[in-house]
């Protein structure tokens, strides 16, 4: 049972205070503005969109700002913001084929038409702290090359064309929003993939990883990864027409996986799917490994009873905000209960030694 | 015209606020009209494949802001765009509307053009920065032919 309490409020006024003063720090230290934030603690901003699930890098930078940089706190502010917005429509879905790819890289196939690009990436880096970086005004400046304007295709379309790849085929369907009802299980491909694009990438990553460790073997090679600048499409209505109405960045995975083939599908490979707001590919590829280890079931592949194959310990418990919410709330007024049950195990006790005596 | 239409209202919609608040007031353009729809900001949904060619999910929402507002003359313009600007939203309405008036050339040549090169400018920075970091495996192996 909850019972209101009441008081504290001058406690509480004063400590919002001091926590206002303390984000601000040292006042001689010059106070950091959301451009500093959103030009360069740009992965950051990422992932708080990500997870926040709504693409706007200025509130997504204010958002760190006012959460001192806790980045969980900052996803809540999003998301509670982002449930005051009025909904205009869906957008049309993106063809990520039409990507201007920043990054594009396959571990499968050396040579693809479009070739591979490394992009800004941390890999290959000795993982050395940079003391340079300690130095102020430093604005490198890295090379360019003459490119081909050219439309870049999907590397696992090739497989596609073998028929050595599963299709993914589209219905027409319309899927179900997670935001608008709530999920009920057994669920949907696409229910899941929206959860997971939104979900904490620090559970995901934990649960991808267990199915490389055998939980859930599917052992995943990354077909393709890329990362790079999507239009968005949306019909208006006034119009008739559609339009671009805005220009976001997307990283988008597939992976390559083996498939023995079942009573219903022929041997092939098959395909987990990441698609995730901003430059976050450690998320993405977590993603799809656990879309390929949800899919067990349409594909007729043993339960092997590991946590990433069941849908319900996933997706129910991969949001980070429902987390911090519920384990977070514990820590909040509980004197009335806790009441109750001190004096619950007082009697218990008490009957207990008068037994004792009894005898 | 619809499809010139889509392409300034797309424009419009992506470019960044200051470039076009820059643009406007540079240029200031008199001129005068009344809302049909004062800007409103919101949100869509954005939809992803599944497995880049399957059925649809959702991915996340994204800020955009809108607007309609009509010209002295009676043309109308309306406004979808990226974020929380209501003066970019206002902007680009206002301009929607002129575009399809005598004054198009004007407001084309003044702010649609320039933005044009913005974003040219932008994704030609991208590519060919994205370009210089294209692994070269042939060079490899010619190596040890040698």
């Amino acid at each position: 049972m909850y019972v209101a309490v009441k008081g504290g409020e001058k406690a509480i006024d004063n400590a919002h205070s001091w926590m206002s003063e303390i984000r601000r720090g040292d006042p001689s230290v010059p106070n950091v503005s959301l451009n500093q934030i959103t030009e360069q603690l740009t992965l950051g901003v990422d992932r708080v969109m990500s997870e926040g699930s709504l693409y706007d890098k200025d509130l997504a930078a204010l958002a760190i700002k006012q959460s001192r940089g806790d980045l969980i706190e900052a996803i809540f502010l999003l998301r509670a913001y982002r449930t005051t917005l009025k909904r205009f429509s869906y957008s049309k879905p993106i063809d990520t084929a039409n990507m201007l790819c920043l990054r594009r890289i396959s571990a499968t196939f050396k040579d693809i038409p479009g070739g591979q690009k490394l992009g800004p990436t941390f890999d290959y880096t000795h993982r050395l702290l940079d003391f340079k970086l300690l130095a102020e005004n430093e604005t490198p400046l890295s090379p360019t090359q003459q490119y081909e304007n050219k439309k870049v295709p999907h590397v696992l379309s090739f497989l596609n064309q073998e028929d050595l790849m599963q299709k993914e085929k589209d219905n027409n369907l319309d899927p179900i929003d997670i935001t608008r009802e709530p999920i009920s299980f057994p669920t949907s491909r696409a229910a899941r993939l929206q959860a997971l694009s939104r979900g904490d990438e620090g559970f995901l990553l934990g649960l991808a990883y267990s199915t490389q460790r055998g939980y859930a073997r599917n052992h995943a090679f990354v077909g393709e990864l890329r990362i790079g600048i999507v239009e968005i499409e949306l019909n208006i209505p006034e119009l008739g027409f559609d339009i671009n109405v805005a220009e976001i960045i997307l990283t988008e995975c597939e992976t390559v996986n083996q498939f023995q083939g079942s009573k219903i599908e022929p041997p092939q490979f098959t395909r987990g799917y990441g698609l995730v707001f901003g430059q976050t590919e450690r998320k993405a590829l977590a993603m799809a490994l656990i879309d390929r280890a949800l899919r067990w079931k349409e594909l007729g592949e043993d339960y092997s009873g590991a946590p990433a194959q069941d849908e319900e310990f996933v997706i129910s418990h991969c949001d980070n905000i429902q987390a911090t919410g519920f384990l977070e709330h514990i820590k909040l007024p509980h004197y009335v209960d806790f009441q109750s049950e001190l004096e619950l195990i007082r009697k218990i006790r008490a009957d207990a030694k008068r037994n004792v005596k009894r005898l | 015209m619809i499809e010139k239409r889509k392409s300034w209202m797309s424009l419009l919609a992506i470019s960044d606020q200051n470039d076009l608040l820059n643009l406007w007031d540079q240029k200031k353009i008199k001129i005068s009209y009344e809302w049909l729809r004062q800007p409103e900001i919101g949100s869509i949904m954005a939809q992803g494949k599944m497995g880049v060619t399957g059925d649809k999910f959702n991915i996340g929402e994204v800020t955009i802001t809108r607007c309609s507002v009509k010209l002295d003359c009676g043309t109308i313009g309306h406004s979808y765009v990226q974020g929380r600007s209501k003066r970019k939203a206002e902007i680009s309405a206002v301009c929607d509307a002129l575009l399809q008036t005598k004054m198009s050339k004007e407001v084309n040549e003044n702010i649609i053009i320039p933005l044009e090169k913005i974003k040219k400018d932008k994704r030609d920075k991208i590519l060919s920065k994205a370009e210089a970091t294209k692994v070269d495996f042939f060079t490899l192996v010619r190596g040890e032919s040698d």
